[in-house]
């Protein structure tokens, strides 16, 4: 089936085309880019005044499937995805059971492929169990169809752990991601360590116990020649440490949160808990410091951290509370804020959330290049709306964002081909 | 003026002319206790509940006595006897007290914000926070600058030291901001393990060393550190503790003569504060205590009753409140 999409202004960062174009595509690949495209048959699709570019790709989410679908499972997560312009996810291995052996990853590309809202991409997890004590069988995960591995949110605290994994993971070209924590520094930590912690008699959490432990990782990825990708970037200091390593040669690349970029740790009074998440929201100095790592390409892709949890494990004490909010649906206007401030261009905002991701962890997509897969995404920056609970097609609503007045929104997602946005 | 605080959840939430309005309401009601017949009628038909969920003799000895010496009915409930241990979750004990008409809950918790997290769910009843985490303290703050203004005559133009565990006190948090607030000038000083970031903010005036905090200070108030902390990484030994910022007769001697000596308690005699000083002559520690029954009634009677039955309240008043 053919489908021309007519007169949208087309964004394709990986091929630096930023012109109105008619975007032709055949039998769920991109056929061809040009101007005045003809096509019998086709389906018409008028984009004029929307913009045309790859399907967004999420490469830091939590699906919680399997183990914890009472807060979100591979379809509501992945129509989550659609909605908010994503059509390739990379889902964190911290389910239950945990994304350390193929019959679990295998379990998940079945189900995303059954629902059909996104592609999704697994993340194995780096050690057994999240233990942090031996390897997971990497090359038995990449073989059933994971694209990189992390033990996120559960720090491998052992730096020759740490290197022996960043050795592994050459031998079959795949990432570390590395959740740079120094726990020993985050002791019962709840918050950015600063004024705000104090005034709120909450434990902090300082700046130095993700420089450190970035800074170490960094270190070994140099050491022993492995891909390191760093996961949500949070601080000036490791924005920083990045950028230095790139500038020498070190493979490095990483990450940064939308909440990271948009909000401080003032969102915590009133003790909020959906300002609570880890890493944590910190000083307006760090979020300067994201905006221009974003920018000048020491960060290399806008990730959201998508962690849904239920109600009942935010409706609670603040130091209670679990960490996590949800992002898949409001990446794209939060981004957007940064070009309408004149922070990003909206070529490299949409990289950020395209070729960037793509290129980080070697995911075949990210381009509207001919041959390529036709996953695409059509969005109005203008589009004015509100978040609330009902909009939200996540089974989860933990979002510091409600009630924000959003600008800018997908239209329409294809999937190879498909419409997935709207079903 | 009018007393318009629905809840009690911080000396962070009361204007100057609030806290002058429970301190005098306080000074009022300090009378009742030395009666022979400690009781008026005030809260009669009144309903507070104690809830503290961490562990307190001082505090809530303080409220029940207050509540009781008013007329109110007062329950108590800790958190060993509730349905914490069945697992049940904050909001559902507070609500489940709540159905049962309650018109004030006195709460201390572990949690920072604890009670403002409740605050914010129970429609009708009064929430007083009687300790909430590592945040604030409010009735603590108020007995103390009433103890400090019947000594002083005064809180505006004092120098009030603060000495110990400063990142770890609530009382800390709601005297540096009541006190700070009220004209005082607030010195802090203590190990440097124990020192937040930004206590500046505060308006605390962070010293270097003990003897600089004390150096011509009015008021001098030692913490309680909490002997748990010893060995680990916030702290040696309680003996090096001692050594370097504990209060005794030599170095409380670089304070004014007529300073004060306060403790919120419970005191480690021979670590934070010898014993000398601790019963010395400076020593306001039980008059603290004391004053705390007269603060904690005015809190009740301001957020419990002050504006609804006003005939019953000038008639029950020997010298009348100036509400």
């Amino acid at each position: 089936m053919k489908i021309l999409i007519q007169g949208g202004r087309v964004l394709d960062p990986a091929n630096g085309i930023d012109q109105v174009q008619d975007v032709l595509i055949n039998d769920g690949l991109i056929e061809a880019v040009g101007t005045h495209l003809k096509a019998e048959g086709a389906q018409i699709y008028d984009a004029a005044g929307q913009i045309v570019a790859p399907g967004f790709v999420d490469i830091h989410v939590h699906l919680r499937d399997p183990g914890y679908e009472y807060k979100e499972d591979i379809a509501s997560g992945t129509r989550a995805a659609a909605r908010g312009g994503f059509t390739s996810v990379a889902c964190m291995p911290n389910s239950n059971p945990i994304n350390d052996n193929k019959s679990v990853t295998c379990y998940i590309r079945k189900r995303a492929a059954e629902a059909g809202f996104a592609n999704v991409f697994p993340v194995g997890s780096i050690t057994k169990g999240l233990k942090g004590d031996c390897l997971s069988e990497m090359g038995d995960l990449k073989d059933a169809g994971c694209i990189g591995f992390s033990d996120d949110g559960h720090p491998v605290s052992s730096p020759e752990l740490m290197r022996r994994a960043l050795e592994y993971a050459k031998t079959f070209d795949v990432p570390i991601i590395t959740h740079a924590e120094e726990l020993e520094l985050v002791g019962n930590g709840v918050m950015n360590e600063g004024d705000v912690s104090t005034q709120l008699g909450l434990q902090g959490i300082p700046w130095v116990a993700e420089d450190s432990a970035t800074a170490r990782d960094i270190m070994l990825a140099e050491f022993t020649g492995g891909r390191l990708h760093v996961a949500h970037v949070s601080t000036a200091g490791s924005v920083e440490l990045i950028r230095q390593a790139k500038a020498r040669g070190v493979r490095v690349t990483a990450e940064a949160a939308p909440h990271h970029f948009t909000l401080t740790d003032e969102a915590v009074r009133g003790y909020d808990t959906n300002a609570k998440m880890n890493p944590p929201l910190r000083l307006q100095s760090d979020v300067e410091a994201v905006i221009a790592g974003l920018a000048d390409g020491a960060l290399d892709a806008i990730a959201t951290d998508h962690a849904p949890h239920h109600i009942d494990e935010k409706n609670v004490e603040f130091a209670i509370a679990l960490n996590g909010i949800v992002g898949l649906e409001t990446s794209l206007p939060l981004t957007l804020r940064l070009v309408e401030q004149g922070r990003l261009s909206l070529m490299r905002a949409v990289e950020l959330l395209s070729a960037g991701p793509c290129k980080a962890l070697g995911i075949p997509r990210g381009t509207l290049s001919p041959g390529q897969v036709a996953d695409l995404v059509i969005f109005d920056p203008t589009i004015e709306w509100t978040v609330t609970e009902e909009r939200l097609v996540s089974k989860s609503k933990n979002t510091p964002f409600m009630g924000w007045t959003m600008k800018g929104a997908a239209l329409r997602t294809y999937l190879a081909g498909n419409l997935v946005l709207p079903a | 003026m009018d007393f318009t605080q629905k809840h009690i959840l911080g000396i962070d939430h009361l204007s100057v002319a609030e806290i002058d309005l429970i301190l005098n309401t306080a000074a009022n009601f300090k009378e009742i206790n030395n009666r022979d017949i400690k009781k008026v009628p005030t809260l009669r038909g009144k309903t507070i509940i104690n809830l503290f969920f961490e562990a307190s003799t001082r505090t809530r000895t303080s409220f029940e006595i207050a509540g009781k010496r008013l007329s109110a009915d007062t329950i108590n409930i800790s958190a060993s006897a509730s349905s914490v241990v069945k697992g049940e979750t904050l909001e559902d004990t507070a609500m489940n007290l709540e159905a049962m008409h309650p018109d004030i809950i006195v709460m201390r918790h572990s949690a920072s914000g604890a009670p403002h997290y409740l605050a914010k769910r129970l429609p009708r009843s009064s929430i007083i926070n009687a300790g909430d985490g590592t945040h604030e303290h409010p009735s603590q703050a108020l007995l103390d600058m009433m103890t400090i203004r019947e000594h002083k005559g005064r809180l505006d133009g004092l120098k009030v030291a603060i000495v110990g565990d400063i990142t770890h006190s609530r009382v800390v948090r709601s005297n540096l901001i009541g006190l700070t607030r009220m004209g005082a000038d607030v010195r802090v000083a203590g190990p440097g393990t124990m020192i937040p970031p930004g206590i500046e903010r505060l308006g605390a005036t962070v010293c270097r060393s003990l003897n600089e905090a004390l150096e011509g200070a009015d008021v001098v108030m030692m913490l309680r550190i909490q002997l748990e902390r010893q060995g680990k990484s916030l702290l040696p030994t309680l003996r090096e503790y001692s050594r370097f910022f504990g209060l005794n007769p030599s170095n409380l001697a670089l304070a004014k003569p007529d300073a004060l000596v306060m403790h919120p308690g419970p005191m480690n005699r021979g670590v934070e504060i010898s014993t000398s000083v601790a019963d010395g002559p400076q020593s306001v520690i039980l008059d603290q205590v004391e004053n705390g029954v007269a603060v904690r009634m005015a809190l009740l009677y301001l957020v419990g009753g002050a504006n609804n039955d006003e005939s019953t309240i000038q008639s029950s008043q020997s010298k009348g409140v100036t509400a």
